[in-house]
């Protein structure tokens, strides 16, 4: 009796332990990503996994270039605008289906749309629509011309627009979907994407597989699954042993050890952000009519609570700019995953103006700028030191003593400042620090989504400040208005250039870095291209 | 005894009460505002206001804590703020699986634990009894979240006999119906299931067992050591019985009242020791729920997961209590 109880252990035990199912099926494809999607329906989530997942799901009028933020026909196959720029006429591709069987048509890119600004419309109340008000609030509606015909109107010209069709925000749903589930389409997605919904176990994955009537060639993946494992030292071990084929967000002290493994290969991008710190010029304004523009007679510039003489003057800005050593910084605190920032924008990005020279390390010339300017002994500051690390500001406190002992060096003593975030976000919108820490990840792909957003004169209202160096440039703004309202390429980077050119030379950031997107696959897995804006096309994957 | 459980069972009215009172207030204290978290930190302030009204948070608390409370009492957790589901259906989904890592962990403590204890009274001040109780100081201060990763390291990624994080195998196709797969996958008849399940469940119930398997050894020897010198056991080996029968059929049996004590609330434990756990290994449970709604301050989340582990505990310890009747006769509730 013991003994066969023993060897019936002894079966189990071997049978537990026999590496079975380990080697992956091919054809399928598992991502280990960091977390779970809150939803999926793509009008109606704001996380990165949400986003990640549909872009393979749904589609939208316009898509991204491989690798780009440059826009391509996708579900329109062309259109035109009008010649004041308010009206831009789709023609609908014919002959694709959604996943359903449903036809797409211009009902349905009607329907994606209006669901999200008409109050009225039937299907308004399933959802928050939160990028809807911020990103496509110079929409003013979108209506059908013919079956393969859409005319979207605009309240105003918006050359940004075009960039922000291509968002996960605008891809078309299937009517017919959403009627049949109602408020829980967002857990049964159905798009005219390469890939299919399967099915979405809480916490642990979500499957896909490839969409058979696709209106392009077939993906060639069968199955595509995303699987969640949080700790980032767990998702590259089960890379590591071929649990999963890819995974994002590698630590960076596990660069070298990917490097090293000739199994896996490490695919680095600039990232669509830029970390800065920001030095309070003194004055902004305040917007009493809340329109975000400032209207130059009724809104005159007021000093900024954080107002500090020293910094309102151009050449301390500039020595500041020149006794930082950037390089150091990027190369030891970011620990090689970012580049050198020189412009307040990334350098893929329309309108960079990349022969700007950034201020080299000097601390003798920083020291005869401060001397000129009145300031031979230097003066003491405070800085804003942001209480937690985002993608573009690894590790805040270890940048700010980096500042602080480079300054120290052209006699300026540094002392630091440190809130909850909350309200560390609210304290420099009103203006209250005389410089801080701070940074930016884009939207949507749009240089107007960098340039208006962080640099102009408008975004200096105290309050609501997105220019946290409260630069009040009213040429500048001009500039940055008249490229919004252009639908020319060449005309609205020309514009952003000249506007980059204005914002080094007055030196009210220093700009420090673009972090990097760092992902890792197994070394038979090609094809994936690391998009800017973080969203993952796996359509073009192909495991070897 | 009836009259004591049902005595018990209402005893846990003011207890979760308090819990439910700390579970809404606490959540609240911290910084944060769910509304923001879901609109994204760009969207304009009538978003967020919409969202604030829609889930009455901008209610007095006092009005909140109300209509909350009255949900709570029909039976009803509320919806999650970021998900939109119904937090009881969300919570009893993960159930399962948190349940099966407890249990296994348990039973991988109880047999390690006990045996430990066993071997080591009966072999006191032997260098067997010092390396047991060394290695029992060691189980109970090691971080759960390191152990994990080493035996990740170990076990998966150099002798790569075990998997490393999940729940199942994603190249095995798999019905669900209870949720708790092993058995799903004996209902089903599929074994690639059942050995795959089982193989992702080792890892990590072997890293949730330590601490209450250190816990169990020392009770149990010390328990064990007090029994083996009470005049019975004297009696017994008086009586010309062999040493195995006094330690195992009448020592065992008498130290045993302490031990599961300590089980009970060991249980209640693993339960929330399984939020480190979980998040190690990735595993889909409710302890995972709980930190994510936490990160999000999704209220309604954070609330109904303390409650409702609260009440497991509150269960368990009833449990207990009901157990010692079985083991020492004596034990009468009044």
């Amino acid at each position: 009796m013991k003994s066969k109880l023993f060897i019936i252990l002894l079966l189990t035990v071997g049978l537990v332990f026999s590496v079975v199912g380990a080697a992956s099926a091919s054809g399928t494809l598992v991502f280990g990503s960091s977390g779970d999607v809150s939803g999926l329906d793509p009008a109606d989530v704001t996380d990165g996994e949400s986003i990640q997942r549909m872009d393979n799901i749904f589609e939208g009028l316009v898509e991204f270039e491989s690798g780009s933020t440059l826009i391509k026909p996708c579900l329109a196959t062309s259109w035109e605008t009008s010649a004041d720029g308010t009206e831009i006429v789709f023609h609908l591709r014919e002959g694709v289906k959604f996943h359903d069987g449903t036809d797409f048509n211009a009902d349905a890119v009607v329907f994606s749309f209006a669901r999200q600004y008409d109050t009225t419309h039937p299907y308004n109340q399933y959802g928050e629509w939160p990028y809807w008000g911020y990103m496509f609030y110079d929409v003013d509606r979108m209506e059908k011309i013919d079956d393969f015909t859409v005319k979207l109107v605009l309240k105003r010209p918006n050359a940004s627009i075009m960039t922000s069709l291509a968002m996960f925000t605008v891809c078309i749903v299937s009517p017919t979907n959403a009627e049949k589930y109602k408020e829980d389409a967002f857990k049964n997605p159905c798009g005219t994407g390469p890939f299919k919904f399967v099915e979405w176990v809480k916490d642990d994955h979500i499957t896909l597989e490839a969409n058979e009537n696709y209106w392009r060639e077939r993906a060639s993946l069968d199955k595509l699954i995303f699987k969640v494992i949080s700790d980032p030292s767990a998702r590259l071990m089960a890379l590591e042993v071929g649990e999963v084929q890819g995974i994002e967000y590698p630590n960076p002290a596990d660069l070298d050890r990917i490097k090293a493994n000739k199994d896996l290969k490490l695919l680095t991008e600039p990232g669509m952000n830029v970390g800065y710190m920001a030095m309070n010029e003194g004055y902004g304004y305040i917007d009493e009519n809340k329109n975000g523009v400032r209207d130059l007679d009724s809104e005159p510039l007021v000093k900024t609570p954080g107002y500090f003489e020293p910094l309102t003057k151009k050449e301390v800005r500039q020595a500041i700019n020149l006794a930082i050593d950037k390089q150091s910084i990027v190369d030891n605190l970011y620990m090689g995953t970012a580049i050198k920032a020189k412009n307040g924008m990334p350098p893929f990005m329309l309108g960079y103006n990349d022969a700007i020279e950034d201020y080299p390390y000097d601390p003798a010339r920083a020291k005869e700028l401060l001397a000129k300017a009145g300031y031979p002994d230097g003066f003491e500051v405070t800085l804003y030191v942001m209480p937690v690390s985002r993608p573009y500001m690894f590790d805040p406190p270890k940048i700010g003593e980096a500042i602080q002992s480079y300054l120290a060096a052209v006699g300026i003593t540094v002392k630091f400042y440190q809130v909850d975030w909350g309200t560390y976000l609210q304290e420099t919108m009103e203006g209250n620090h005389q410089m801080c820490l701070l940074g930016w990840t884009g939207d949507n792909g749009d240089p107007d989504n960098f340039m208006n957003v962080l640099y102009g004169a408008n975004a200096c209202s105290i309050g609501t400040a997105g220019n946290y160096a409260f630069y009040t440039n009213n040429t500048n703004q001009e500039l940055l208005s008249a490229a919004l309202a252009t639908y020319d390429e060449e005309k609205r980077a020309a514009y952003y250039k000249k506007a980059q050119e204005m914002i080094h030379e007055d030196a009210g950031w220093v700009y420090l870095a673009h972090s990097n997107q760092n992902m890792v696959f197994k070394s038979n897995v090609n094809g994936f291209v690391i998009n800017p804006t973080s969203r993952y096309f796996f359509y073009p994957v192909v495991i070897e | 005894m009836k009259w004591y459980i049902t005595k018990r069972l209402f005893m846990l009215i003011p207890v979760l009460l308090g819990v439910s009172i700390l579970a809404f207030s606490l959540i609240r204290l911290a910084p944060g505002d769910p509304a923001v978290t879901i609109a994204g930190q760009h969207a304009s302030p009538q978003v967020i206001s919409a969202i604030r009204e829609k889930y009455g948070l901008n209610k007095p608390l006092t009005t909140q804590y109300w209509i909350w409370l009255k949900q709570v009492l029909h039976g009803d957790l509320g919806r999650s703020i970021v998900s939109n589901e119904f937090v009881a259906k969300e919570i009893l989904e993960r159930f399962p699986n948190t349940i099966e890592l407890t249990m296994l962990s348990m039973f991988f403590a109880i047999i390690a634990g006990c045996i430990a204890g066993i071997i080591s009274a009966s072999r006191q001040y032997s260098i067997f009894d010092y390396s047991i109780m060394g290695l029992a100081l060691f189980g109970v201060s090691l971080p759960v979240f390191w152990l994990g990763i080493m035996l990740m390291m170990i076990f998966g990624v150099w002798l790569r006999w075990l998997p490393i994080s999940g729940r199942i195998s994603m190249m095995i196709s798999f019905q669900r119906i209870t949720g708790f797969y092993l058995l799903d996958s004996l209902i089903t008849g599929n074994l690639a299931a059942f050995i795959s399940s089982l193989r992702y469940l080792i890892l990590p119930s072997i890293a949730l067992s330590t601490i209450p398997m250190a816990t169990i050894a020392r009770v149990t020897r010390s328990s064990m050591l007090e029994v083996l010198r009470q005049d019975f056991i004297r009696t017994e080996r008086a009586k010309g019985l062999s040493e195995r029968m006094v330690i195992y059929k009448h020592a065992v049996r008498n130290a045993m009242i302490p031990v599961i004590t300590v089980i009970g609330l060991n249980f209640g434990l693993l339960l929330a020791g399984a939020i480190l756990t979980e998040t190690v290994f990735s595993w889909p449970g409710i302890g995972r729920y709980v930190v994510n709604g936490v990160t999000m301050r999704d209220y309604p989340v954070v609330q109904g997961c303390v409650l409702f582990f609260a009440s497991m505990f509150v269960i368990v310890n009833l449990i207990t209590d009901i157990v010692y009747v079985y083991i020492d006769p004596r034990i009468h509730y009044g």
